[in-house]
């Protein structure tokens, strides 16, 4: 019907929220947090066989700025963690993490005082994958969550009720030493 | 006469004090070094032109765990020269936790006595550069002892807030 009074009126009526989250989780761009062996497994999601340009998500930079959505792919270690953090605080709204792997949702085999034992004991996680490491497929499959996770979202209302932009009260304590 | 003992008899002439104990096990050399003697000793078989260690292959610390000399430092040498191996002790005291660097010696020294003081807490008194290797510099343990938690001291690395 939608599509109907499209050909014939040349518009068609709908929610905003739908329109919004309907381009938001086709455009998911990946800012790939490849810290270890779950990275390559990211790699091969990029690579043609996999394709995961399937989904909107090829556009794999390096730049956080430009991104939707992190993938943290491999184990999290404390050092590691303030800087994991700080680019995800880089990353501009709406953002979405991925926790990638066994090492990233949990420590994984790493149960030791230099692990974290979960990303989501510093930042929030949005889906968590499973395995070690996780198949290609399996990636494919948490970015379908997330696909089905953004698409349920309230933009407008969140838009509207928006919280105070995050600022770190001491920017010193936050600084990644060099 | 074996390399070997050549390294010994050399070092015993030269060193006659500073040799604690010697062991052979399967063509293999380890001398126990006194700990004030390490730094001379390791300029003597560097710079010595028939014994010629050149390369140092690795440097540990060790936990013994013991009431006295609590620590060991360990320094595995080798010989371009003569292709032959070398292995030096130090025991180090738990309260006076530090030993000459022999960084002036070989440059390799550098990175694995940062990492045995990171991990074991043996200090290494003229050190270009004493920084720990693998822990924030904030931490106040050093992982490798053994009456260190396999899992740390709670709250003793701290997280970005959430």
């Amino acid at each position: 019907m939608g599509l109907a009074s499209l050909q014939q009126d040349g518009f068609l009526t709908t929610r905003l929220d739908d329109v919004i989250n309907w381009a938001r989780k086709n455009s998911l761009w990946p800012m790939p947090m490849g810290i270890s062996c779950c990275a390559i497994e990211m790699m091969a999601t990029a690579s043609p066989r996999f394709d995961i340009s399937r989904f909107g998500s090829e556009v794999m930079l390096f730049t956080p700025r430009q991104c939707d959505v992190m993938i943290v792919a491999g184990t999290v270690t404390y050092k590691m963690a303030k800087v994991v953090r700080k680019i995800y605080d880089q990353m501009p709204d709406p953002k979405w993490v991925i926790s990638m792997g066994a090492c990233a949702s949990s420590g994984g085999m790493f149960r030791s005082y230099s692990v974290v034992q979960g990303i989501d004991q510093f930042m929030p996680v949005d889906v968590y994958i499973a395995g070690c490491p996780p198949r290609p497929e399996n990636l494919l499959n948490g970015l379908i969550q997330l696909q089905k996770k953004v698409e349920q979202d309230r933009t407008i209302g969140n838009l509207l009720n928006r919280e105070r932009i995050f600022i770190p009260e001491n920017p010193q304590q936050e600084r990644v030493p060099t | 006469m074996s390399m070997n003992e050549r390294i010994l008899e050399k070092l015993r002439s030269s060193f006659p004090e500073s040799i604690e104990s010697e062991n052979m096990f399967r063509n293999d050399l380890t001398a126990q070094i006194r700990k004030s003697d390490i730094l001379r000793v390791c300029r003597f078989l560097c710079d010595d032109a028939e014994l010629a260690f050149d390369m140092i292959i690795d440097l540990v610390g060790t936990d013994m765990y013991r009431p006295s000399a609590r620590f060991e430092i360990v320094y595995n040498l080798y010989s371009l020269k003569n292709k032959c191996y070398a292995r030096l002790k130090v025991a180090v005291d738990e309260n006076e936790a530090a030993v000459d660097s022999v960084t002036s010696v070989w440059e390799g020294a550098d990175w694995h006595e940062r990492e045995a003081y990171d991990m074991i807490g043996v200090k290494f008194t003229g050190h270009p550069d004493h920084r720990r290797m693998y822990m924030p510099e904030e931490f106040e343990y050093h992982p490798l002892r053994k009456d260190f938690p396999l899992m740390g001291v709670p709250d003793s690395i701290p997280l970005p807030r959430k």
